[in-house]
């Protein structure tokens, strides 16, 4: 198994998280992906990069780096995203029940070993 | 002359629009150079008469002068333009109790204690205040007397400048204008409104995202980077709330943070519970 699908099963094994995927973050392409039916990596790649691209203006502007992790809650759900190496990112989607506290650590622990 | 105030003094002549005043006018009060002090804060608030830090900053210089009655305006100026600063409302909170109307004060450190929790000095000034509640409660809503004695050390009102909590919140319309708050960089460059005009298109980008994605409207935002810990938040569908603290502050209690700062945004900009 490639180092980016072990990554991919780690994070989907987590309790309420639907999927996961890596993308590159500058263009919003899936690189791999591990996702439950009926969700759209594509759109979600794209969507994911677009914002993380916003938010990554944001804290520049601020004087800050790339954020390491982000976490989007919604009325349904959250999208989470860790930043690896070379333009990586590995998000990934949970619903409300999701144990986000064990997702983000092996997320960041996912692409610290992508790197 | 000390090196940093030389240096300030420096960096302010070669650029006399810079934010160098705040820096320069702080060092001067803190070495009780008061009238200098004041004559750069009055030169900065001349040029930005709409910065909060500059009205904070003059209501200590005031406060350390003995101008009671002119640290309080300064104060209340200060909390107009940014009504979640903690500092002024400490300031405030203290200065109403020298006055002896302990109502008043304890309600300004109390807002003050909901906004930042974290700040020791606010909760040791409730707590000091409860042990010597022993005179007469005043319940007069009228602003302190001006012949009161001099602002002391306690509580702590804060540097501005130098302490992040007092800052770190910006609230911004759905344009990308800064409504409130104030926000510096890891430089201390004011970095207020570049952040705002950035925050409208991550709200947008955030509410396409979770509509596409079938999730329903987003309700915030937590984001880690190496220099500190993000809070997004909207308080009403048109604005967007930034809270920004230390890394070292988990990012849930960060989360309360915010959600009390949204609630004291929500109720100033009229918006019913």
């Amino acid at each position: 198994m490639s180092p980016a699908n072990s990554a991919l099963e780690r994070v989907t094994k987590v309790p309420g998280i639907r999927g996961s995927l890596l993308i590159s973050a500058t263009d919003g392409l899936v690189v791999a992906e591990r996702l439950m039916d009926g969700i759209d990596g594509r759109a979600t790649a794209a969507l994911a990069g677009s914002l993380l691209q916003r938010l990554g203006r944001a804290t520049a502007g601020a004087g800050m780096q790339v954020p390491t992790f982000v976490h989007l809650r919604a009325n349904s759900g959250s999208i989470l995203a860790a930043a690896g190496q070379n333009d990586l990112v590995l998000v990934a989607l949970a619903g409300l029940d999701a144990n986000l506290g064990l997702a983000r650590l092996e997320m960041l622990d996912a692409v610290g070993r992508l790197s | 002359m000390s090196n940093d105030i030389r240096t300030l003094t420096a960096r302010l002549a070669e650029e006399p629009s810079s934010l160098a005043f705040l820096e320069l006018a702080e060092a001067l009060r803190r070495r009780g150079q008061l009238e200098a002090a004041y004559k750069v804060a009055r030169g900065g608030l001349g040029r930005y008469p709409g910065l909060a830090d500059a009205h904070d900053l003059l209501a200590r210089i005031l406060g350390d002068q003995g101008d009671l009655a002119g640290a309080f305006d300064a104060w209340v100026e200060a909390l107009r333009l940014d009504p979640m600063r903690t500092s002024a409302l400490k300031g405030i909170g203290f200065l109403y109790f020298r006055a002896g109307n302990v109502v008043e004060a304890r309600e300004h450190l109390q807002r003050a204690a909901e906004i930042d929790p974290d700040d020791q000095s606010i909760t040791q000034a409730l707590a000091r205040m409860t042990e010597a509640t022993v005179t007469p409660v005043q319940t007069s809503s009228s602003r302190p007397a001006a012949s009161a004695s001099a602002v002391p050390a306690e509580p702590d009102t804060g540097d501005s400048s130098a302490d992040p909590a007092e800052q770190g919140h910006l609230l911004v319309d759905g344009n990308g204008m800064l409504l409130s708050g104030s926000l510096r960089s890891p430089g201390n460059e004011d970095v207020g409104d570049r952040v705002a005009a950035e925050l409208a298109g991550v709200s947008k980008e955030a509410s396409r995202t979770t509509r596409l994605l079938g999730l329903g409207g987003w309700q915030a935002i937590a984001v880690e980077s190496p220099e500190g810990n993000l809070y997004l938040l909207p308080p009403t569908p048109d604005t967007v709330l930034l809270t920004i603290r230390e890394r070292s502050l988990p990012m849930a209690r960060l989360g309360l943070i915010a959600e009390r700062a949204a609630r004291h945004a929500r109720a100033w900009l009229g918006v019913q519970e």
